[in-house]
């Protein structure tokens, strides 16, 4: 555990090295900006617009940096060979890839945090500019703290896909890599689509190749609840506890199969 | 117990996407180095040297064969604790500095925060880039990345260090303070196993020698006792020779070969017999100054064209 520790201390220092923090800056400009904007443009939906806003800005910044950080986290040591000195140190193969994984779950966490508060700090701005009257149409108040179960969804979502980009990342290119994360990402939003596919067409090879897609591929969609949180629905605890296994078991799989890979992997 | 012990280490690796053939890299190395050696693992490029390191690492995997360091099989985390090991050409973390280089390093074997900072700094005054120890690795020269690389070898004090061709990229004074650094492990009790394809690195350090071309290993020993680098005779620089001087030493026979460096300087070839010193003295009386006079052997070079040209064996193998 120490050791996974290190590596991942050693991940974080990177990302925030290369500036990969600077984008909290551009959410927080974006957000800014869209309220004023909104606000001069709208009346009474502002905060609506908003909170739709900064949890999509939220989900999409983080995705961005799991996708294109995640998948060039093995393959950049490899590539750069400093793996060789690393892996030469008292370090096993899947410690090294548990504290690469470990890094930027904590450099995505803390993104997510400082983005989480921006975008509460805008909202509480916009709550106290608001006049009384107003305010008492909105379903919920501006700073509804049931949005954060939604943000608590995305930071598991950005989990899994960050397993998935490593996943690929040990045996791939990250051109490849990012690819076919985002595939497994766009088809994983579809994936109830099909389910029901083999219902609608006639050849039987199609059907079982869109259950086997439907088996393999995590249910994206699944993690998406910022239009209830948006609209002040309820969204039960039991979903969110169950959704969390359910995320945690695909990350521990992924993770499994990573390690299998990289255990066995020649670094020539 | 051997430091380093290899039983028919094979490495095969499959070249080409449309017709896939298994390219040796390593053919059947077994080997054997005793512990507080310094050895050298000689070789051209392209010879199997990173292959065998690598698979000693346990960065690759062999196709057969076995290999154990300090009694246990490669890649035993509790032996890592115990080795160092200096890639060729190490690329290191480049938005560190040294010191926090040398301190992740450090960490991974569990030091304590304040032990870690002892080591660093001892080590980077050792290698002598204490005075940039926090500047990022990035504005670092080679040379300079190279020490880098040696330090956070002997970060964990190793018994046995792997250094993969750790003169590249160094000038004449690095190289030296390297040849220093290497005596002075032996010195202390490590094992050191380096890399190289300078014979002359090697005359100077290692106890014992192995050479490998094209994956297989040619001959080991110690060098002196190899036939190859027996020495075949001199060659003496001299100053100030007469010509009259020049001509009476050639018409005995004791000269071979003459080659006139500058005004009255001559590079003369002698033969083993009679002894450089009779040929050199009788000089001497005649007016000559002494400038070198020094063995001609093979060098390295030389006997790899020779392995290299006498083999026509392929390293590709056929499918069956």
């Amino acid at each position: 555990m120490r050791v996974i520790g290190h590596v991942a201390v050693n991940v974080f220092k990177e990302s925030v090295r290369d500036k990969i923090l600077y984008n909290l800056v551009v959410f927080a400009v974006l957000l800014m900006a869209a309220s004023f904007l909104i606000g001069e443009l709208t009346a009474g939906q502002d905060v609506k617009i908003i909170k739709d806003l900064g949890l999509a800005s939220i989900s999409i910044f983080g995705l961005l940096i799991a996708i294109f950080i995640g998948i060039g986290l093995v393959w950049k040591e490899v590539e750069k060979r400093s793996i060789y000195t690393l892996l030469a140190k008292p370090i096993r193969r899947q410690e090294f890839l548990l504290g690469k994984y470990c890094g930027l779950v904590l450099t995505l966490v803390i993104n997510v945090a400082v983005m989480t508060v921006a975008f509460y700090l805008v909202l509480a701005y916009m709550q106290a500019e608001t006049p009384a009257n107003i305010r008492e149409a909105w379903p919920a108040p501006a700073t509804d703290p049931a949005m954060l179960k939604a943000v608590g969804l995305i930071v598991l979502e950005l989990l899994l896909v960050t397993a998935i980009a490593l996943f690929f990342s040990t045996f791939s290119s990250p051109f490849l890599s990012a690819m076919m994360t985002m595939a497994v990402w766009v088809i994983g939003h579809f994936n109830q689509d099909l389910r029901d596919y083999g219902a609608t067409i006639s050849s039987p090879v199609a059907a079982a190749l869109a259950k086997g897609i439907y088996y393999v591929v995590p249910n994206f969609a699944l993690f998406d609840v910022k239009l209830q949180a948006v609209h002040a629905q309820p969204i039960p605890l039991r979903y969110l506890l169950l959704t969390s296994l359910y995320g945690a078991t695909y990350v521990a799989f992924v993770l499994l199969a990573a390690a299998i890979i990289f255990s066995r992997r020649d670094f020539k | 117990m051997d430091a380093i012990r290899t039983e028919a280490l094979t490495k095969h690796y499959t070249v080409g996407f449309w017709r896939p053939r298994p390219y040796v890299a390593l053919d059947g190395l077994t080997l054997q180095v005793g512990q507080g050696e310094v050895f050298g693992f000689l070789g051209p490029n392209g010879a199997g040297k990173t292959t065998t390191l690598k698979l000693l690492m346990q960065l690759i995997y062999p196709t057969s064969g076995h290999a154990e360091i300090l009694g246990k099989p490669v890649g035993d985390v509790g032996v890592k604790r115990r080795i160092g090991y200096l890639p060729e050409q190490p690329y290191l973390y480049d938005y560190l500095t040294a010191e926090e280089l040398l301190e992740y390093f450090a960490a991974l074997f569990g030091f304590a925060a304040a032990e870690r900072r002892r080591r660093t700094a001892a080590l980077l005054d050792e290698v002598g880039i204490g005075a940039e120890r926090r500047l990022p690795l990035r504005k670092f020269s080679k040379g300079m990345l190279q020490r880098v690389g040696i330090a956070q070898a002997l970060i964990n004090e190793p018994e046995l260090v792997f250094l993969d061709e750790p003169m590249s990229g160094l000038d004449p004074l690095g190289r030296r303070e390297i040849r220093q650094l290497i005596l002075r492990l032996r010195d202390r009790g490590c094992t050191v196993f380096f890399s190289s394809h300078v014979l002359a690195d090697a005359e100077t350090l290692c106890s014992r020698v192995a050479i490998l071309a094209k994956g297989r290993l040619v001959t080991a020993g110690r060098l002196s006792d190899m036939v190859a680098f027996k020495v075949r005779g001199w060659e003496l620089v001299v100053s100030g020779l007469t010509d009259a001087a020049l001509r009476e030493t050639q018409a005995r026979g004791h000269v071979t070969n003459v080659t006139r460096l500058a005004e009255g300087r001559y590079a003369l070839e002698l033969p083993l017999t009679p002894p450089p010193e009779e040929t050199t003295a009788a000089l001497i009386a005649r007016g000559a100054s002494l400038v070198s006079l020094t063995p001609v052997r093979d060098t390295l070079e030389d006997f790899f064209v020779r392995q290299v040209s006498g083999s026509t064996d392929s390293r590709f193998r056929e499918t069956a």
